[in-house]
């Protein structure tokens, strides 16, 4: 059938089973929009503040979902507001899809109007990129945007539609065949290799990134780590991949890690990475994080391998499926020394590092909005001190369930996403965020306006900009160069004035009862909570430091 | 071209990738984005228009070379990367230099030219322009020679090189697979 660009895209969205897209109208989008209009009863349109809110709430509601996240911009500004939302995505691997209109093609290169080379700007950031010039490659180009976006290691894919594109007629033809993902073989000799190294490890460590919460292999890990009589540890991204019930988790490693966890990891012969990239925040200094160890990395992207840390072995491929593979090569093992060594390490006080009690502080926060809620509710985070926070004490037992921008570390991601976790799952979400992260994208608390949004977002206001001036007081002499900001805003008035209700919490008397509040209504609802500039994030190990360097206290 | 480190080698890579509109960019920035260099680049499409195929000397120790390789081979328009053995292939540069004729060295440069195997493809009462093919360093002494009588203008196209043998690079073609 003959269709306009413009609804070749409506139809290749839904050919993708896609029902929400995040986006923001203008003009060299016009007729896409206008499709949407036409569309409304199959494909939601969420409207944002600002395209950067878009691009971070369709990240959001893919890492919440699993789902690919999709999400439009119109030329010029409209495609460059995408870019952080689109480099988050690519540093933490979501699966993304932007779609941008462009100036009609006669104009391509003129410097129009609201022209920009949006390919060029997002190259380094996206898996692929495509402009479509003739719309009789439309569809097929869309098609292998969202293939490719899911594709081996997840990641962002956009696509430049000029607007005579859009309004150019082509034929259309349904697709529904499944393009098959090219496998790669690890051969017998890696996994007899791998295997003869995990029987001959006195102290294996499992390390888990985000590749086990994408790729839906949590109770493949778990299992696997019974067979081994292994602890686990995780980076960030993989917060949420093993449940804290399980009582082989050790919790995060790495900079502000448990110190069990970074202890049991240092103390390790071996260490069994598993969809993890062994960023500099996980590993501090490379050289001595694997110093005398034996490195198994599992991992779907081969340039993994061997890029930041040596690797004895390792094993290409989905890590479900190569866990799978290597547990039915595996004898069940039992290692109670190791097991007794381990338990030491977690019950030396070290392991318990706490806050103050009887004091609000952060953890008290934290810990009565994880009693007020279930397993399944979303918690996404912003960048600092708060996420480190929601990191060490939040109890996550469902995968997908802490989102956050572990990569590129964006402040300001945090309310977009939460408006995609909570658009994604229908669930009560809720944003932990600072007084720095919130006022870079607090706008979109309009949109969740707009849509009743069952999202909580709580400002942990410490009145500065908490992680840099801890680096202050430890490295810099306690020079805090502007990282105090004296803001007057007020929390409160400022909800209620896009229509949020709001409560400040400044001690814990009231503290619960607010909080318990915040979570049970149906609506939105905004929690500031005052608390101590001076509360660090610990335990700390310095940049490029190892375990015998953590500052404890 | 800079120097060699300690653990560092000069290799070869070769590539196939589709003929799209900005594969050198992503290639090339891939390059600079990753903080590896490049000593020289040629491309040109293969027998099948919609594949190019890309020559590309680098520099680097083990690791810089493993990482060239996986990162290249992630990018979609990439088809195939094979690092050739300089010394099991055949490679060539085409060198055109352009060198004033001072009085009487007309001969002496039209001889160095037959001794080169180079051509003459151009000449005026003051210039010849001389073409010459051969790796580089057949090319470079081929200049050096030159210098002294005065050059106008020089490009170099950069290596182009294929592997001994009978084998092809489309063998290992993602999308043939």
């Amino acid at each position: 059938m003959e269709l306009t660009g413009a609804e070749i895209v409506m139809k290749v969205l839904l050919e993708n089973d896609v029902d929400t897209v995040f986006g923001y109208p203008g003009g060299a989008v016009l007729n896409i929009y206008d499709e949407i209009y036409k569309y409304s009863d199959k494909i939601h349109h969420i409207t944002t503040c600002h395209e950067q809110g878009a691009a971070h709430a369709a990240d959001g509601y893919a890492r919440a979902t699993g789902k690919t996240g999709v999400v439009f911009a119109t030329s010029g500004p409209g495609a460059t507001n995408l870019v952080t939302g689109i480099a988050t995505a690519y540093l933490d691997s979501t699966p993304l899809v932007a779609i941008t209109g462009n100036v009609a093609t006669a104009f391509i290169g003129r410097d129009s109007f609201q022209e920009v080379d949006i390919c060029g700007v997002t190259m380094p950031i996206t898996k692929h990129n495509f402009m479509v010039k003739d719309v009789n490659k439309l569809a097929d180009v869309l098609r292998e945007a969202f293939r490719y976006a899911r594709v081996g290691r997840p990641g962002p894919v956009l696509v430049d539609i000029p607007k005579d594109v859009q309004t150019a007629v082509a034929d259309y033809e349904p697709l529904t065949k499944e393009t098959s993902a090219r496998k790669h073989k690890n051969g017998k000799k890696a996994f007899e290799s791998a295997l003869e190294i995990i029987k001959n490890s006195k102290k294996p460590f499992i390390y888990a990134g985000g590749g086990v919460v994408s790729g839906n292999a949590s109770k493949e890990l778990e299992k696997f780590a019974d067979m081994l009589d292994a602890p686990i540890g995780t980076s960030m991204m993989g917060i949420s991949g093993v449940s804290v019930d399980n009582p082989r988790y050790l919790g995060m490693t790495g900079m502000h890690g448990k110190y069990c966890s970074t202890r049991a990891l240092a103390e390790a012969d071996l260490i069994i990475a598993i969809g993890a990239r062994f960023s500099d925040r996980a590993t501090g200094n490379k050289k001595k994080f694997a110093d005398g160890k034996k490195v198994i990395h599992i991992d779907i992207d081969p340039a993994e391998i061997g890029k930041n840390i040596p690797v004895y072995v390792s094993l290409i491929g989905d890590v479900k499926e190569v866990l799978i593979k290597l547990m039915g090569m595996l004898p069940e093992m039992n290692r109670p020394e190791w097991e007794a060594e381990v338990k030491e390490i977690r019950n030396c006080p070290d392991s318990r590092l706490e806050m103050e009690k009887g004091k609000l502080t952060p953890q008290a926060v934290i810990e009565a909005v994880n009693k007020n809620l279930k397993a399944c509710n979303p918690i996404v985070t912003d960048v600092g001190q708060h996420q480190m926070w929601v990191a060490q004490y939040y109890k996550f037992k469902n995968p997908r369930t802490f989102l956050t921008s572990g990569g590129l570390g964006t402040m300001g991601f945090g309310l977009g996403a939460a408006i995609g976790a909570a658009i994604g799952t229908g669930k009560r979400t809720v944003l932990f965020t600072s007084d720095g992260g919130f006022h870079m994208n607090m706008n979109e608390m309009a949109t969740i306006v707009s849509n009743n949004l069952p999202v909580t977002i709580i400002v942990l206001n410490n009145d500065a900009l908490g992680m840099v001036r801890q680096w202050q007081t430890i490295f810099f002499e306690k020079r805090y160069s502007n990282t105090s900001l004296e803001r007057k805003t007020d929390y409160v008035k400022l909800a209620n004035a896009f229509g949020i209700q709001a409560e400040k919490v400044d001690s814990l008397d009231n503290m619960e009862k607010v909080i318990k509040k915040s979570v049970s209504g149906n609506g939105p609802f905004l929690v500031e909570v005052k608390i101590d500039p001076d509360e660090r994030v610990l335990p700390m190990i310095p940049p490029n430091g190892t375990i015998h360097d953590i500052i404890l206290r | 071209m800079k120097d060699i480190g300690a653990n560092e080698e000069r290799f070869l890579m070769s590539l196939l990738v589709r003929n799209e509109a900005g594969v050198l960019t992503r290639v090339s920035s891939l390059f600079g984005r990753r903080g590896f260099n490049i000593d020289s680049l040629s491309v040109g499409e293969t027998l099948d228009s919609k594949i190019s195929r890309i020559t590309v000397i680098a520099t680097g120790d083990e690791y810089v070379k493993e990482q060239i390789k996986l990162q290249l081979e992630k990018l979609y328009d990439v088809l195939t990367v094979e690092i050739l053995n300089m010394k099991n292939a055949v490679m060539r540069e085409l060198m055109l230099i352009k060198v004033r004729v001072p009085q009487g060295k007309r001969a002496e440069i039209l001889e160095a030219t037959s001794i080169f195997r180079a051509k003459v493809v151009d000449i005026t009462r003051e210039s010849l322009t001389l073409e010459v093919t051969g790796d580089s360093s057949k090319c470079n002494a081929f200049l050096e020679y030159m210098i002294p009588f005065g050059v106008v203008e020089l490009c170099r196209t950069g290596l182009t090189a294929v592997a001994r043998g009978g084998e092809s690079l489309e063998d290992n073609n993602k999308l043939i697979v």
